[in-house]
């Protein structure tokens, strides 16, 4: 029997908040995180702006012993430790370090690359011909998979643990793997998410790329303009989101608080071909990935109220706008609301799909329809073919169901998943 | 350095590895790392370099192998010390 799946706890690590709180407050208020960072100067980036969460070092020592913390210098490890914590706490369950292995938990944690600045201490050392100075953290920070290999001690589960990697799609991949493992019976709860590194080391190659705006180094928080006429690159972000998702028989069974159901979703890729590269998507796998995961859900395009989008702030918005028109077969007045998130943190990059997972669901759960910043001058493209009030530039309270979410990533690599209010 | 300087010297170093806080304050040179103070093995390397950093010696992977109580690394502080 398949099983439904639901969402239980949330936890997230964002430029412009950390914990639920102040960061759904932020995204009512739409408060942006990006700020000037005067190593990226110092550094010569075109991009001097980014989003960095605000860690404290009393934060921290709540979620690290001061072991753990000795030679500790992976920012991402960090984020997704603190979310994942958070996800779990926030599902009812107890942070123990000593509690009974949980082999129906299992957790999914992406991330694009782990520890670049453990790394290039490492890197330093090794060079001057001194690796046996290196210690016995640099392994564990800069594996791939280190965060899933942090959390899952921390939290000790026995189910699969594991980490994911599909560049800009990692998170939104990670929940939807997790959800397939509820959904066959595999696991009774999965702790999903990602998260990304931040800093010169993670950024730069996007800055040589020239993909990352260099226009706003005097105006952070107008950087990210997602749909807007005068995009000129997205602003670069960090940190973490996690999601306890839960068969709903467990769910129920424990009494725990429901945020939404995950009605299904699909993940895909356009091979790069038909105008597909490792760079850009093909937009034929972009519009059948987001048909599937209506048909995997079992819900008509015209139930779709709400669109978080991917929606980066380069040149390709138009395109993934036109891409939600035909896959939906929906336009002007007839489209559903549409948001990005990242007009507030700046393109978290593997963090980006976990981090605005969570964002949808607060939406719903909330109500709410977070504000589009700084694109008050639509892009002319756009405005063809979505009315502008599908758009919001301030908050909106509104009543609705349900909310599709859609990352794509370098690769060519593409997911949605449909998300639905519940109501016991 | 007389033994309990050195003692006084290496219980600082161990400290912040140490998983067992009663086996650390009865700490003696008998003092097993992993097996008394749960040290987790691989953090026996950063008790090398923190040793060799305090003491300004160099600890060659032969030193390390050997290094697995109290005992074993006082003589062979004492010994590196004295060369």
């Amino acid at each position: 029997m398949k099983q439904r799946v639901v969402i239980t706890g949330l936890g997230v690590v964002a430029p412009n908040g950390v914990g639920l709180t102040d960061f759904t407050k932020a995204l009512k208020n739409g408060t942006s995180g990006i700020r000037f960072h005067q190593d990226l100067k110092d550094l010569k980036f075109s991009c001097q702006i980014g989003g960095i969460p605000q860690i404290t070092d009393d934060l921290k020592s709540k979620y690290f012993t001061d072991l753990q913390l000795r030679g500790f210098n992976s920012s991402g490890i960090l984020y997704g430790c603190i979310a994942g914590m958070d996800a779990w706490k926030d599902a009812g369950f107890d942070l123990n370090p000593n509690s009974e292995l949980d082999y129906d938990t299992g957790l999914i944690f992406g991330t694009g690359t782990s520890g670049v600045e453990k790394f290039r201490e490492a890197i330093h050392k090794l060079d001057e011909g001194n690796v046996r100075r290196l210690g016995s953290t640099v392994v564990l920070q800069t594996m791939a998979s280190g965060i899933s290999a942090y959390l899952g001690g921390m939290l000790g589960f026995g189910n699969q643990v594991t980490t994911n990697s599909s560049a800009c799609t990692t998170g939104t991949e990670a929940l939807l793997m997790g959800y397939e493992r509820i959904k066959y019976g595999k696991a009774k709860r999965m702790l999903v998410g990602s998260c990304s590194d931040h800093g010169p080391y993670i950024w730069g190659g996007f800055d040589a790329m020239r993909v990352m705006t260099y226009k706003h180094n005097d105006s952070p928080t107008e950087g990210s303009q997602p749909m807007s006429a005068s995009a000129s690159g997205f602003v670069p972000g960090s940190g973490a989101g996690a999601l306890v998702l839960e068969s709903l028989e467990s769910a129920l069974e424990r009494g725990a608080t429901i945020y939404a159901e995950v009605l299904g979703g699909e993940i895909n890729s356009g091979g790069q071909r038909q105008g597909g590269t490792l760079t850009a998507p093909n937009p034929e796998a972009v519009q059948r990935c987001i048909k599937n995961a209506l048909h995997n859900s079992g819900i008509d395009s015209s139930e779709i109220e709400v669109i978080n989008g991917h929606l980066t702030a380069t040149s390709k918005d138009t395109l993934e706008i036109e891409n939600w028109t035909k896959a939906l077969q929906r336009q002007g007045k007839n489209f559903p609301f549409i948001n990005s998130t990242k007009s507030l943190v700046g393109h978290c990059l593997a963090a980006a799909g976990a981090i605005e997972c969570v964002a949808s669901i607060i939406q719903l759960k909330e109500q709410f329809i977070a504000p589009n910043v700084n694109c008050e001058d639509l892009h002319s493209g756009i405005e063809e073919l979505v009315s502008p009030e599908k758009i919001p530039h301030k908050k909106i309270d509104l009543e609705f169901d349900t909310i599709a979410k859609a990352s794509f990533g370098f690769g060519d690599v593409n997911a949605c998943v449909l998300f639905k209010r519940f109501i016991a | 350095m007389n033994k309990e300087e050195l003692i006084a010297k290496l219980k600082t170093i161990i400290a912040p590895y140490i998983q067992d806080e009663k086996a650390f304050k009865n700490l003696s040179e008998d003092t097993d790392f992993v097996k008394d103070l749960k040290i987790n093995s691989a953090n026996l390397v950063d008790i090398i370099l923190d040793i060799e950093d305090e003491f300004n010696i160099r600890l060659e992977n032969e030193d390390m192998e050997k290094m697995l109580d109290v005992k074993s690394a006082m003589s062979i502080v004492t010994s590196k010390l004295a060369d």
